[in-house]
């Protein structure tokens, strides 16, 4: 069997034979990735205007809506107090506005149980929008028309890179779900 | 995709209990995270040595990026720089033949200068930087301008200490861990700085825009005599930052002041040095002048 076709005991998830998935890649990773999201602050980029993306929340939000069930309920909390020890955010914004988005997230399974990735990404542009502006207006800066069009950039950035970042977290889901682990 | 049944839990007890206190726990986290909001809008110093900590956690990341950070830049300005050699050399040139007459001018103003203080008796104090640090990073998806240097409580960075660069002043540390602190940058909406203009004594704020360039206000209202290009520095009114250092371009003259260019743009500063606080040296020197005099006496 093996001589006629080399692949015919794997699939794109590696062996079939003597291999697992790894429960630390398969329920670590999510995390992980969302945690390394959290970390832009320390990218080199010392940015004169906010033009990042929020990008630990673009990966949860990502994450939880291409596999409900991984992220529980809760993730919220530890993920945005994490996102708040380094973004900048007066502390506890990330906390609140994380928890409250998948709470949206959730009402939004409930009234669509079948989604496509168009109705995903609008999903996330209704998070994201409220987010950032939220996020303004809470952070203790005065709000002034220069700062709407400094946001406005981001929010742009922010939707259009969502796609890209939902394409992330695919091939990031295709890694976590690898057989790596031996059994004997 | 079709989420999966684990909310319909049907008649399994475990499975029941388990959904409702997930749901119990996500609103318990709504709850404290508005709670914690709250706190720190009310009182913004309460979890800084929270953040400190998470901080000095993260630090050596961020010196591995600012390193290659610098790197990266070196590597394009030699490319830059062969690509534009010859129309750069000629206008080098003229700039060196005027440089040299400036160069004659501020020698003269120095002379002048030392003649002037020493009249006044002023000693020429030599602000030694507290610490040497880089800028490792900033808060760059928030609508503050917060960023990180790597040099903290161990190095002798206290809150309230100056940031500048080689090219000006960049902001002011607000809270210092072990080994990183955060540097409220002079582009945050939150900071105040009293300038004046280099050649004149027009005093105004600077004050953050948090898109990059500042606002100048003037403190005596009136005919705005600020002209393009004026250049800003310091006037260590209010203590905190000595007088001298230089801050903000005016580009574009509004009712009641400018709006100015940054100097010292944190975006290509690689290299800070943290003062100290300036109003502490003229305290000090106060008190050594009463000493000596109570000594007199």
């Amino acid at each position: 069997m093996e001589t006629l076709n080399p692949k015919s005991r794997r699939d794109p998830f590696g062996s079939r034979i003597n291999r697992d998935q790894s429960p630390l890649l398969a329920y670590g990773l999510p995390w992980a990735s969302i945690l390394l999201g959290s970390l832009t602050p320390w990218l080199p980029v010392i940015s004169a205007a906010p033009v990042l993306p929020p990008l630990g929340l673009m990966l949860m939000l990502a994450w939880r809506l291409l596999r409900p069930g991984l992220l529980p309920l809760w993730a919220g909390f530890p993920l945005g107090l994490f996102d708040d020890l380094y973004s900048g955010q007066p502390f506890g914004s990330g906390i609140l506005l994380f928890s409250l988005a998948l709470f949206v997230i959730e009402l939004v399974e409930i009234r669509f149980p079948w989604r496509n990735f168009w109705l995903d990404w609008l999903t996330a542009t209704a998070i994201i929008v409220p987010y950032l502006a939220i996020s303004a207006l809470v952070s203790g800066a005065k709000l002034t028309m220069v700062q709407l069009t400094v946001i406005a950039p981001q929010l742009l950035i922010s939707i259009m890179l969502f796609p890209i970042v939902a394409r992330l977290v695919a091939l990031l889901d295709r890694l976590r779900l690898m057989r790596v682990r031996r059994i004997a | 995709m079709a989420p999966p049944s684990s909310r319909r839990s049907g008649s399994n007890k475990k499975a029941q209990l388990g959904l409702f206190t997930g749901y119990v726990l996500a609103g318990v986290g709504i709850l404290v995270g508005a709670a914690l909001l709250a706190i720190s809008l009310l009182r913004p110093e309460t979890f800084n040595g929270l953040r400190s900590m998470a901080s000095d956690a993260a630090a050596p990341i961020g010196e591995v990026g600012a390193a290659g950070r610098t790197g990266g830049k070196n590597v394009f300005d030699a490319v830059a720089g062969y690509y534009r050699a010859g129309s750069r050399n000629a206008k080098l040139e003229e700039e060196a033949k005027i440089a040299r007459v400036k160069l004659a001018e501020a020698e003269a103003l120095r002379q002048e200068n030392a003649r002037l203080k020493a009249a006044l008796r002023m000693a020429e104090g030599e602000i030694r930087p507290v610490a040497t640090a880089r800028l490792i990073g900033s808060t760059s998806s928030s609508a503050r301008r917060i960023a990180y240097i790597s040099a903290g409580t161990r190095d002798g960075v206290k809150p309230g200490m100056p940031v500048t660069s080689p090219m000006g002043l960049v902001g002011r540390v607000v809270e210092a861990g072990a080994m990183s602190s955060r540097v409220l940058l002079l582009t945050d909406s939150e900071s105040m700085v009293p300038v004046r203009r280099a050649t004149d004594n027009v005093v105004a704020f600077a004050e953050g825009r948090s898109d990059g360039s500042l606002r100048l206000r003037l403190v005596n209202l009136g005919v705005n005599p600020i002209k393009k290009g004026d250049v800003f520095v310091t006037s260590g009114a209010g203590g905190l930052f000595r007088p001298g250092i230089a801050v903000a371009l005016a580009t574009e003259i509004t009712r009641d002041g400018a709006i100015a260019q940054l100097l010292s743009n944190p975006a290509a500063t690689d290299v800070v040095l943290v003062e100290p606080v300036w109003q502490q040296k003229a305290i000090e020197a106060a008190d050594r002048l009463e000493e000596k005099a109570a000594q007199e006496d």
